[in-house]
C-alpha cells in the first residue's frame, strides 16, 4: 500500500483523525458514523496505514513536560567516516526519541525525552561520554501555536 | 482536579500501556483496562483528565511524511531579532505548511539561529519556497537563515516512560 493508492476514506483518516480520538466505549462507532461507513472499516483503515508504514503511530500522544518530564532538541557535529558508529551510540539512549540525519556542520539532531527535567543534563553528558563529542542543547523557549493540517 | 497534573500508580500503568499506541481493537479502552486492571470507564475518565491537563496533547494518528510523499522535510532556521521572536513565531506558525515552530537558544558563534520553523513540501523546490514565503513575513527581521533539510530517520519512537 502506497500513498498513490489511498483512497477518499484513508484520506479523510489522515486529514481528520490527527487529535480527537473518542474516549468512549465504543469509539469507532462513533467514527464510522462521522466517516459514513461501519465502525470496523475506521479500525482495518487505521490498521492497515499502520502496517504500511503510512502512518507512524496510532493514540494518545503525551507531554513529556507536563508529565513532569524533560524535553529537548539537540544536535551533534559528527564526522562522517563515524557517523553510523555515533548513530547507534546516541540511538542506544532510550531517551532519543526521534534522531534525524540532516545537512549542516551540526549534522544529527534529536529529542531527548526524559521522566524528569534534571535527567536532561545528565543524558547530554552521558551522551559527551559514550561519543567524545558535544552535544548542542537547544531547549524550547517558546512555541507557537501551529494548525494540524496535511494535505494526502 | 483539572489544575492537578500528578500522576498516580494507575495513570502511570495507562501511559505505558498506551504510549506506544491504542490497542487495534474495537474497544480499546475495554483492552487497556483489562491489561491495567481497572475498569473501562476508569481508564476513560483518566485519559480525558490528561487529555484536559495537557498531558496527553492529543489522541489521534500520526501521519509519516516521507511515506505519504512529503520527501522534503526541512528545518528552516532563522535569526531574527530577540525581542520580535514571540511576534514573528506566531506569524509564522499561522502559516499553513509550518507543523512546529518554536523560539530555541543560539549558541554562538557558532549558531546563530534562535526561531526554528519545520517545512513539509513534495520536493526540495516547493520546501524552499516555503523558506522564501517566510523570508517575506520577517522581511527586514530576517538577519540570517538556513533550512536543513533531513536525509535520514535514524530514530523514531516517541515519548517513552520507562517501566
Amino acid at each position: 500500500m502506497t500513498v498513490a493508492n489511498l483512497d477518499a476514506l484513508d484520506k479523510a483518516i489522515i486529514n481528520g483523525l490527527q487529535g480527537g480520538f473518542p474516549l468512549s466505549d465504543d469509539p469507532y462507532a462513533e467514527l464510522g458514523k462521522a466517516f459514513g461507513v461501519e465502525g470496523n472499516e475506521v479500525l482495518e483503515r487505521v490498521t492497515r496505514m499502520l502496517d504500511s508504514g503510512l502512518l507512524s503511530r496510532f493514540g494518545p500522544m503525551y507531554h513529556a513536560e507536563k508529565m513532569g518530564g524533560g524535553l529537548t532538541l539537540a544536535a551533534m557535529k559528527i564526522p562522517p567516516d563515524r557517523y553510523d558508529e555515533m548513530a547507534e551510540r546516541v540511538n542506544a539512549f532510550p531517551e532519543v526519541a526521534h534522531n534525524y540525519a540532516r545537512e549542516h556542520e551540526l549534522n544529527m539532531w534529536f529529542v531527548l525525552a526524559t521522566e524528569s527535567p534534571e535527567r536532561i543534563e545528565e543524558v547530554i553528558g552521558e551522551i559527551e561520554t559514550s561519543t567524545g563529542l558535544v552535544v548542542y542543547n537547544m531547549p524550547k523557549i517558546e512555541e507557537f501555536f501551529v494548525g494540524l493540517r496535511f494535505e494526502a | 482536579m483539572t489544575k492537578d497534573n500528578r500522576l498516580d500508580e494507575i495513570d502511570r500503568k495507562i501511559i505505558l500501556a498506551t504510549q506506544g499506541g491504542l490497542p487495534l481493537t474495537m474497544r480499546p479502552y475495554d483492552t487497556v483496562a483489562k491489561e491495567v486492571g481497572v475498569s473501562a470507564s476508569d481508564v476513560i475518565g483518566r485519559m480525558e483528565r490528561m487529555l484536559r491537563n495537557g498531558i496527553i496533547r492529543r489522541i489521534g494518528v500520526v501521519p509519516n511524511h516521507y511515506a505519504l510523499g512529503y520527501k522534503a522535510n526541512g528545518m528552516t532556521v532563522w535569526d531574527v531579532p530577540d525581542e520580535k521572536v514571540s511576534e514573528l513565531g506566531q506569524k509564522i506558525g499561522a502559516l499553513d505548511f509550518v507543523s512546529h515552530c518554536y523560539h530555541r537558544p543560539r549558541h554562538l558563534p557558532d549558531w546563530p539561529y534562535n526561531l526554528f520553523c519545520m517545512v513539509h513540501g513534495r520536493d526540495r523546490e516547493s520546501a524552499e519556497r516555503h523558506a522564501q514565503d517566510i523570508d517575506a513575513v520577517l522581511g527586514d527581521d530576517n538577519r540570517g537563515h538556513l533550512i536543513l533539510f533531513s536525509t535520514r530517520i535514524l530514530k523514531k519512537t516517541g515519548l517513552r516512560l520507562l517501566a
